[in-house]
């Protein structure tokens, strides 16, 4: 196949109508990486609608912005993310099991899906985000998937708390992080196997818990079937999918995507739980998410009448729920108070809204900016660590009223 | 940039709208098949277009390293210099067009 470039160089003055699937990605900022705008493409996948596909292999798809009107993302617009190629087929429940051992496992033990399912189970309304989302708007780019603002979504999780699973192997005293890995296999044998680890302190908080359903169904497989690690705060590289293994240790787990990978400069984001046992000199595990928002209506590039229109969006942070979003015209330079929905849960998206009033013709430059709880608000400026993480400025989204 | 894709696009005439996950091919150019040779093993070229054009060389390097060191990307030397110098050469800030 051609490459497109080299197809584009070879279009002449041909004139034709758009393209149906490029030319109507909706809210795809100018900022960029030319390369990224290149790639970017509508996809539908198994079990998915219309997701946009920065990568198929490893597959990763981003939700579009417009999703985030609503505060619960539904199972079919969820973002897909994977590290290797390595998605692994569906597994018989009948077949399923998960291992639970390591060094501070009194007594190794293995559950089937009807021992998962015997456990007591709870809920949670959670926001799952890649800690790169909007890594594509980073200036100056920095390597990785380009995201824009789609690798998050909010749904409701189901299943038993973490650590009621990890009581079947009883935990000594002395366990200090907690190793997980799932059924995904890497495509080379040298390649590492993707595996995270947690504090023993997450790993035993209230909120974190196996997950064997997503917004009342299954999970789709891409987001992790038959069950995945749900970690509420935390940022989506804790979020084991395809959990099969479990590991419990009394050293810090040393795989690539510990100590080399997800790892922001030591003191840049503070955090109410420091993940001690990972902490190097200069750097440490990214962890709790920051606070955040997002403008999902209307959308980068749009029209709008002078008679005035409904900004709206969401906002969330690490848990401490949003007590304030307020929402710009200008770029950031004015800011006025939006409305707030009720609050769903501190680990939720907070949907905001705003009616404009009446507008001249002109560019209007759309921001929102959320304020938490704990009185933390978006970064002014991005504060810039080497994987483009955490990226919480406020989201200037350009549109023209007309 | 919209006007290009869009005359771009039309051309690949006949695919379904939301069927083109076709994943994007590389620049052509000495080492372009050693790139996709190996590199496409484990991910599809997106990673690479997607990625550009904004790296240095350098940076282009360090990546190839990374790919080999953490990886396990089976590239003896000879090999992970045709491809650095692919990437340089056509995906680097300040590369050609």
């Amino acid at each position: 196949m051609m490459h497109r470039r080299a197809m584009i160089a070879g279009a002449g003055s041909a004139v034709l109508g758009p393209f149906p699937a490029f030319a109507e990605i909706k809210g795809l900022p100018p900022a960029l990486p030319e390369g990224t705008k290149e790639v970017a493409r509508y996809a539908n996948l198994p079990e998915k609608k219309r997701l946009i596909c920065l990568a198929d292999r490893p597959p990763n798809y981003a939700t579009p912005v417009d999703v985030y009107t609503e505060a619960v993302t539904p199972n079919d617009r969820f973002f897909v993310r994977y590290h290797i190629d390595a998605v692994p087929q569906p597994v018989s429940l009948n077949d399923w099991t998960l291992t639970i051992g390591g060094d501070a496992a009194e007594r190794p033990a293995r559950l089937s899906w009807g021992d998962l399912l015997d456990l007591p189970r709870t809920e949670v309304l959670a926001v799952c985000q890649c800690a790169g989302n909007r890594r594509g708007l980073v200036v100056p780019h920095v390597a990785g998937v380009e995201w824009t603002d789609g690798a998050m979504g909010c749904a409701t999780w189901l299943g038993p708390r973490l650590r009621d699973v990890l009581k079947a192997a009883r935990v000594k005293p002395e366990a200090v992080e907690i190793w997980f890995s799932g059924a995904d296999t890497p495509p080379l044998a040298g390649t590492p196997q993707f595996r995270k680890s947690l504090p023993i302190e997450k790993a035993m908080d209230d909120n974190t818990i196996v997950a064997i359903a997503m917004n009342g169904a299954p999970l789709p497989l891409l987001n992790g079937y038959p069950a995945r690690l749900v970690v509420p705060g935390w940022v989506g590289t804790y979020w084991m999918k395809h959990l099969n293994t479990i590991e419990i240790s009394t050293t810090p787990l040393t795989s690539f995507w510990m100590k080399s990978a997800y790892r922001v400069p030591a003191g840049m984001f503070p955090v109410t739980l420091p993940f001690k046992s990972q902490a190097a000199e200069t750097t440490v595990s990214i962890t709790e998410m920051v606070v955040n928002s997002i403008i999902a209506d209307p959308v980068e590039g749009s029209e709008g009448e002078r008679s005035g229109f409904r900004i709206q969006g969401v906002a969330w942070d690490r848990g401490n729920g949003i007590k304030r979003v307020e929402v710009s015209l200008d770029g950031g330079a004015t800011w006025r108070d939006a409305l707030l929905d009720r609050p769903l849960g501190p680990y939720a998206f907070r949907r905001f809204s705003l009616d404009t009033g009446f507008l001249r013709r002109g560019e209007y430059r759309l921001a929102s900016r959320a304020t938490s709880n704990a009185d933390e608000r978006q970064a002014d400026a991005m504060k810039v660590n080497p994987g483009g993480y955490h990226n919480n400025v406020p989201r200037v989204i350009t549109m023209t009223v007309t | 940039m919209r006007l290009v894709l869009v005359i771009g696009l039309a051309l690949l005439a006949g695919r379904s709208a939301l069927a083109v996950d076709t994943p994007a091919a590389l620049k052509p150019g000495p080492g372009a098949e050693t790139t996709a040779a190996y590199c496409n093993a484990c991910h599809t070229s997106d990673y690479i277009i997607m990625n550009s054009p904004f790296l240095s060389p350098a940076a282009w390097k360090a990546e190839v390293t990374k790919m080999r060191a953490a990886f396990a990307a089976p590239l003896d030397d000879a090999v992970a210099a045709e491809i650095t110098d692919y990437l340089a050469a056509n995906y680097a800030v300040g590369g050609k067009p």
